[in-house]
């Protein structure tokens, strides 16, 4: 057993609002520069819906992600490593710009010259690639709130194989938003298709980062994410991806994706996982049983033996506490209403959803159902957002841990409703109670330094910042080149003197 | 030999050289950050895929070729009973075939580079720059290999021009060897000459980044934040 700490992100999809506060904070920070405008690190999607890129959930056309071979080993889905050195001129699984789609502004200036006319001046659209003006047939959000009708929808592979469950009428339509990042996976395939090397998970915290200056731009890791969340720059000729904005979470901060939710979905913690055992859960022949093996990576903080084996293997102790109060594992492991997305790519991602409810409450508040888990149980497969989707999203098609999932929520709020209305709940017992009031206190009421929790990155332990000092940002003006004065470089930059270790240290809390 | 002849074939060759030399050490040192292949087949891929795919597999083709043609003298392929005849036949069977992938590629990958909004857009100086060059290089060594060789009676340059290069590679230069090579050739070698000097400030720096070392590290890399890069450390 060799213990590491790795974030994750719980996101409670029945209270996003669909509003793309997230995305708009996460590009405003991280991709508002030339080269990375298509990009968003960050972005929510309606389902159903083809996503972003344009149906980025069908591996059979991108190759993402893991599959096992016929003897049952692990493998990329889009072939061996010489198989990639083989397709390395011109990789067939890349998805183009117009996937995305390509980005634009618009001849403001015609504004401001116009002079006195009888008509109102029009600004009309250029791309911001070519300067050319555009004919707009595309853009983010495209089908935002099932704009495009059921055609736009039908496009979703996740209703591939259910599409008889499904109605797309408009009086039964139904939808629901996803906000996506990087999953910063246990088994990232993104990792293991940089035929760089340049990709890296770092050990401390699990978070999954390009180095700008090892890539190369061989381009692998975007076909390689099973999510499409690795993302080429145009201008630099690099891969760019979501940083979990490791510069705030080493500080104790929320990624600002998370800090600017405006409904509060968002949760972030640490869990403690058994790094030895990645490739055996990740190997399971049957997809419907990923969930549970990821699962049991996971490990009890509150275990003295796993705390004391984290020590060991380096998790600092303010850590392993963090851990023990990690809403990411009270959310996903102990209450286990947090399921992973797509986990049938096999990479064991770690950005987990709790699927939306809302619908069903209405079924059941409509009949005036007597709640006994039972009854929640049947109505539950007459909501309006199918359970055979979202199992085919949050569980690879198995309907029976989305199905646990709503049963225990509405159970909960079935609880909750009861106690505010001064009802007895019969036949409950304390210790049910008890968990039904503190996954409430979770999903309901907790205040930030709840939902975030956030040890502090260990920065006495880092190889010294100056190091990269005057080194390119991803935004050099002339896009790629040598962007620093060409001073030479100090030894001290590689090897700084003690002292000013020293002064790190202290500064460090 | 002329003092022409000299900075033609001892001046030139050297400098170019240099330049090739120290203009890797310079940018590998300061531009990590620009040292990537620049691939616009986001913006394109269609044309792309087939346009870049006979260019390498024809320029490595070539690449192979050269290699071979300069490093062999004559006396060793004729005591591996290979005649001049038989050589030069499948040196003119290879090379043009080489030549051939490499040219169709070339002309797809320029007028997608030229017409192509999205991909004109991203082009740099350099970028153009180099392209010439290369072209220059491939049509002028295309043209000695399937024409001159197979058209005329044939040059044997492995008894002038490959002396040259492989003296030149030993710092014992002879430019009377080049000097009388028909022009063809000449330009032909003192294009390349031109491309090794450009080397070093285009894209064609991803050459050197071949991964090889992809086909035997460890799938995943997990780095520490000690700062030491563990390529293929033990992440599973």
């Amino acid at each position: 057993m060799r213990i590491r700490a790795q974030f994750g992100m719980v996101m409670n999809l029945d209270k996003c609002i669909g509003c793309h506060t997230c995305s708009v904070t996460c590009k405003t920070v991280w991709t508002n520069r030339a080269g990375a405008e298509y990009m968003w690190f960050n972005d929510v999607e309606t389902k159903p819906g083809g996503g972003y890129p344009k149906r980025w959930e069908d591996q059979e056309r991108w190759n993402g992600g893991w599959e096992l071979d016929k003897r049952g080993r692990l493998r990329l889905k889009a072939g061996g490593k010489l198989r990639k050195i083989t397709r390395i001129f011109a990789n067939p699984d890349l998805p183009k710009l117009d996937d995305y789609y390509e980005p634009w502004t618009y001849d403001y200036e015609t504004l401001t010259r116009a002079g006195d006319s009888k008509h109102q001046p029009v600004a009309r659209p250029e791309s911001q690639i070519t300067g050319r003006p555009l004919a707009l047939e595309w853009g983010p959000n495209w089908e935002d709130d099932l704009a495009g009708g059921p055609d736009a929808a039908r496009r979703d592979p996740n209703l591939r194989g259910i599409e008889e469950q499904v109605t797309l009428d408009y009086e039964q339509a139904f939808m629901m938003y996803l906000p996506r990042l990087c999953e910063h996976c246990m088994n990232p395939s993104c990792v293991a298709s940089c035929p760089s090397g340049a990709m890296y998970k770092r050990e401390e915290d699990g978070i999954v980062l390009v180095d700008q200056d090892k890539c190369r731009g061989w381009r692998m890791c975007v076909s390689g994410c099973p999510y499409k969340k690795v993302y080429f720059n145009w201008r630099t000729g690099k891969a760019e991806k979501c940083t979990m904005c490791y510069p705030r979470m080493e500080a104790g901060m929320p990624t600002i994706c998370s800090e600017t939710c405006v409904g509060k979905i968002r949760y972030i913690g640490i869990v403690l996982y058994d790094a030895d055992r990645i490739e055996e859960a990740a190997s399971v022949p049957d997809p419907k049983d990923l969930y549970e093996s990821q699962l049991g990576l996971f490990l009890d903080p509150n275990d003295p033996e796993v705390a004391a084996q984290a020590l060991a293997d380096g998790v600092p102790q303010d850590w392993i506490d963090a851990a023990r109060r990690s809403p990411v594992y009270e959310l996903a492991v102990r209450h286990r209403v947090a399921l992973p997305l797509h986990p049938e790519y096999r990479t064991l991602p770690m950005v987990w959803y709790v699927p939306p409810l809302s619908p069903v409450m209405g079924v059941i508040e409509g009949r005036g159902a007597e709640a006994d888990p039972d009854d929640v149980f049947h109505l539950i497969d007459e909501m309006r957002i199918p359970i055979a989707y979202l199992a085919e999203m949050l569980s690879a098609g198995d309907p029976e841990p989305v199905r646990r999932v709503l049963t225990t929520l509405a159970a909960m709020r079935r609880h909750m409703r009861r106690k505010n209305l001064g009802q007895e709940d019969e036949a409950s017992d304390p210790e049910a109670t008890r968990t039904l009031e503190a996954l409430f206190r979770l999903l309901a009421l907790a205040r930030y330094d709840e939902r975030f929790v956030i040890p502090k990155g260990h920065v006495e332990e880092a190889a010294s910042v100056l190091s990269l000092q005057g080194s390119c940002g991803l935004d050099s003006a002339g896009g790629p080149g040598p962007c620093m004065p060409q001073t030479p470089v100090a030894p001290e930059m590689y090897d700084p003197p003690r002292r000013l270790l020293q002064i790190q240290r202290k500064d460090t809390p | 030999m002329s003092r022409s002849d000299v900075i033609l074939w001892v001046i030139v060759p050297y400098a170019t050289l240099a330049v090739f030399v120290v203009g890797h050490v310079w940018r590998w040192r300061t531009d990590q950050f620009g040292w990537t292949t620049r691939s616009t087949q986001l913006l394109e891929s269609r044309w792309l895929t087939i346009g870049s795919n006979l260019f390498h597999v024809g320029a490595l083709l070539a690449i192979v070729g050269h290699i071979v043609g300069m490093i062999f003298p004559e006396s060793l392929t004729e005591r591996f009973g290979m005649s001049e005849h038989m050589y030069h036949v499948q040196a003119v069977g290879v090379g043009s075939f080489a030549g051939f992938l490499c040219i169709a590629g070339l002309v797809i990958l320029v007028v997608r580079r030229l017409s192509v909004p999205r991909v004109a857009a991203t082009t740099s100086t350099a970028d153009l720059v180099m392209y010439a060059v290369i072209t220059v290089a491939i049509v002028t060594g295309q043209i000695a290999t399937a024409g001159y060789q197979v058209l005329t009676d044939g040059y044997n340059y492995r008894e002038t021009i490959a002396p040259y290069m492989r003296g030149l590679m030993v710092f014992d230069p002879r430019p009377s060897h080049i000097s009388g090579a028909p022009v063809l050739y000449q330009v032909h070698v003192l294009s390349t000459f031109a491309l090794y000097a450009l080397w070093p400030f285009t894209r064609l720096v991803h050459v050197w980044s071949v991964p090889w070392r992809y086909l035997i590290r460890r799938p995943q890399v997990v780095r520490a934040r000690r700062g030491t890069v563990r390529d293929g450390a033990r992440s599973r």
